[in-house]
């Protein structure tokens, strides 16, 4: 057997026991009363429907109306609300990508640039930024910015960070022979930074802009409860959880869904990284830390 | 009188099938207490395959090695080896004391005597002074010293250096190779080298063995009879001139054989 | 004076940037739901200072709860996967995988779990995302040990717990520090966010929401402030025991 298939069947093996331990839990809460066996300590989560729906329960919920008399099933109503989500977070991925890289190339370019203002691109980060998402929501509001920008907005401060800090630490890869090399062709700064630089920083980059696709997911999703936009992931899980005592499953679905729109973004970065940058030259780095 | 070490007829292949590469093919080796053996060849020979049979590092395909009478494994169990490759491999969170004194410490010998031990070694490649210093604190030169130290801390039977020489510069390097030498008469160690450097394996040794590439083989054994001890004057000596001349004729003869 | 010429610029731009800001608030007298000036932030503050405090802080022991049980689970689990072959082959991608979700979202599960009033439910999340980039780096750093330094191990006979305690663990810190960094930004801005989806009352996350719904924004600003004091102060403490733990590390080491 080899590894890729090897790989396969270990992380089936885990999903299949993680989905027997929750099943398992349920039923030993539902023959105890909810209590550990031969004890009267409480568990901590309730076992009943309720609480833990039956996984297959919530895998059928995904085929059904999600509204009494409704004619779309839950799969496709939480498939449109990702879409959106989706669509709102790749805005702010591009933008955010985007001055995260023209960051990195300032800071690499200029000294003064980077001293003064790399702390701040850290602290940005230290700083819980999303608390951030009410506010600028309201700025949003007061310029008239179409609401799906305003989640993109805040999507894109997300995901400008990890990009920034990688983009440099890649721009300064090179080994100095290779920089010497070119100045010794007396290759213009500008010559030097894409045939040299960016080449190079490409492996740092893409590990970053992974970061980045999860972070503007989270981004999109969060920004979407101050803005009240119905439209979007965010508010499906904050209505279905709203909903949960009636029809849990419904919660546990669009949290499945958030999952597999953040895996499928981040999958497609993963492809065109395959596709830019060869494996043997890929590196594993830390995107966030920021000053080794 | 036992041999230190005695290969019979190893062979190494890895791989299976249309990918097997044939690392080593029946080797016959015999190394005498005290001996100073190097193993030189062009890259893909196998002499570090074999200086790693040898170690237990690896097992062989076929044949029987033995170490000083018993099999490579229970001769590591018993901890008859000190190692030094290429690189130092000092670890960067211990100071070169600790890095010394670590095969002591697996041992389970107590603080006090392993320090004492570790010091002792330290002046023995001259770097006492050095021993709350860390590893990226030290010359390329100076941590391959503290490897060799922390080879012999534990006073193996054998020492199996794999091109420990390899990464120093010139003039750093005939130092070490002045100094290994001085601590082989010491401690009288037998001594396993693997080399690239036709010069340096007949200065240190007392045997050279020749090996070729696919499959990896011994084509020539030749012994080194220049006086001991060795020193600056060996590297003058006519007989010197001799077997450099030996060896290398040896190795270009396999670059003449038909492939 | 190396100092000086390192911390300048940010100095001046601190600095310049708040005067600035002051400036502008005032001479074009722009409301405060817009963007308070930074003294009016500062008076909010200092009027708010025990609701803020309360808030603050049982918002930090729940994020650094959350941290500790996460960061817990992670190394061992990373322990175990780096111990054996085919768990980490499953577990590994398995992991990555989780690590690409907006794991957030389960906030409103753990509300519905262990109810709107208790704090286990902003610990249980805090936990939850933090447990993989731990787990990730610990298991990256378990197995960077290099093939030279297991020959010399294997060298001396040393048993699998010793090549653990004495090689693979020390080589795992500076992956472990570098997750712990991440992970307590992540607690402490995943604990404001989870107190987004309900929890709670009297927590940093609320009372952002509040402050903001009812546009006192110098109060939420004010707020922020408090949580980035607690996030540069958690960085910090991980920095001084990384600091501590491996003074032989390169990003340690002057």
């Amino acid at each position: 057997m080899n590894h890729r298939t090897r790989s396969i069947l270990s992380f089936l093996g885990i999903v299949a026991s993680l989905a027997v331990v929750w099943e398992a839990y349920k039923w030993m809460g539902q023959t105890t009363g909810g209590t550990w066996p031969s004890t009267s300590v409480r568990l901590p989560v309730r076992t009943n429907n309720r609480s833990m729906p039956h996984l297959w329960d919530i895998a059928q919920s995904l085929f059904q109306p999600a509204r009494r008399g409704g004619e779309d099933i839950l799969l496709v109503i939480l498939l449109r609300a990702g879409w959106f989500t989706f669509r709102s977070a790749v805005g702010g991925f591009v933008v955010g990508s985007a001055f995260g890289f023209g960051l990195g190339i300032l800071f690499v370019r200029s000294s003064v640039a980077e001293r003064g203002l790399m702390p701040y691109v850290v602290a940005s980060q230290t700083v819980p930024v999303i608390a951030l998402a009410p506010i600028l929501v309201i700025w949003g509001g007061k310029l008239g910015l179409p609401q799906a920008v305003q989640v993109a907005v805040i999507a894109a401060y997300l995901a400008f960070f990890p990009v920034a800090i990688n983009t440099l630490r890649g721009l300064r890869s090179p080994a100095a022979t290779a920089t010497e090399l070119l100045r010794s062709y007396a290759a213009s700064p500008s010559q030097q930074l894409w045939k040299l630089q960016v080449p190079a920083a490409l492996p740092y980059l893409f590990p970053a802009l992974k970061i980045a696709a999860t972070a503007s997911i989270i981004g999109a999703i969060v920004g979407e409860l101050p803005a009240g936009l119905s439209r979007g992931l965010g508010r499906a899980i904050l209505g279905f959880a709203s909903s949960f005592s009636s029809a849990p499953e419904k919660l546990f679905a669009s949290v499945a869904v958030s999952a597999l729109v953040g895996i499928l973004f981040v999958g497609l970065v993963a492809l065109v990284e395959r596709s830019v940058v060869p494996a043997t030259r890929r590196v594993t780095v830390d995107a966030e830390r920021p000053l080794a | 009188m036992t041999s230190t070490i005695s290969l019979d007829n190893v062979s190494m292949v890895f791989g299976s099938g249309i990918d097997a590469v044939k690392a080593l093919e029946s080797i016959d080796l015999d190394v005498q207490p005290g001996e100073f053996v190097s193993l030189i060849g062009p890259s893909g020979c196998g002499k570090s395959t074999m200086l790693r049979v040898i170690g237990d590092l690896i097992s062989p395909s076929a044949g029987t090695p033995q170490v000083n009478g018993k099999s490579p494994h229970q001769a590591r169990l018993d901890r008859d080896y000190g190692m030094v490759f290429q690189s130092a491999t000092l670890l960067d969170w211990r100071t070169v004391l600790e890095n010394v004194a670590l095969p002591l410490e697996i041992m389970g010998i107590d603080r006090p005597e392993r320090d004492a031990v570790g010091r002792k070694m330290l002046e023995l490649v001259q770097l006492d002074g050095f021993a709350s210093h860390y590893p990226w604190q030290l010359s390329g030169g100076m941590q391959q010293r503290v490897s060799i130290a922390r080879a012999l801390s534990f006073q193996p039977s054998i020492l199996l250096m794999d091109e420990p020489f390899g990464a120093l510069d010139e003039m750093t390097r005939e130092r070490m190779q002045m100094e290994l030498l001085r601590i082989w008469e010491e401690t009288e160690t037998t001594v396993l080298f693997v080399t690239h450097s036709i010069a340096e394996a007949v200065f240190l040794s007392t045997r050279v063995i020749v090996m070729s590439p696919r499959p990896g083989r011994i084509v020539d054994r030749i012994d080194v009879d220049l006086p001991q001890p060795r020193g600056f004057d060996t590297r003058e000596h006519q007989r010197f001139f001799e077997l450099i001349t030996r060896v290398r004729e040896a190795l270009r003869a396999i670059e003449d054989e038909p492939a | 004076m190396k100092n000086v010429r390192s911390y300048g610029p940010a100095i001046v731009i601190f600095v310049g940037g708040l005067a600035i800001w002051e400036l502008v608030v005032r001479l074009f007298n722009i409301q405060g739901f817009i963007l308070p000036a930074p003294t009016a932030i500062l008076s909010a503050f200092a009027a708010e200072a025990p609701t803020l405090w309360r808030a603050g802080l049982a918002t930090f022991v729940s994020a650094v709860s959350g941290l500790a049980v996460g960061a817990t689970g992670g190394v061992l689990a990373g322990m175990a996967a780096s111990r054996f072959t085919l768990i980490r082959e499953g577990a590994m991608p398995l992991a990555i995988a989780a690590n690409s979700t907006p794991i957030i979202v389960l906030a409103p599960v753990a509300n519905a779990w262990f109810g709107l009033t208790s704090p286990i439910g902003t610990v249980v999340v805090v936990a939850v995302l933090v447990f993989f980039p731990v787990m990730i780096n610990l298991v990256r750093g378990l197995l960077s040990a290099e093939a030279q330094e297991l020959e010399l191990m294997a060298s001396y006979a040393a048993t699998r717990g010793t090549v653990l305690r004495k090689l693979r663990l020390p080589g795992a810190l500076p992956y472990f520090f570098s997750a712990m960094k991440i992970a307590s930004a992540l607690a402490l801005i995943g604990a404001i966010i989870k107190e987004y989806f309900g929890g709670p009352q009297e927590r940093l996350g609320q009372y952002i929401t509040l402050k903001a719904g009812l546009f006192q924004f110098e109060e939420a600003w004010a707020a922020i402030l408090l949580a980035s004091a607690f996030g540069i102060g958690m960085y910090g403490l991980i920095l001084f025991v990384e600091r501590k733990a491996m003074p032989w590390h390169v990003s340690v080491r002057s």
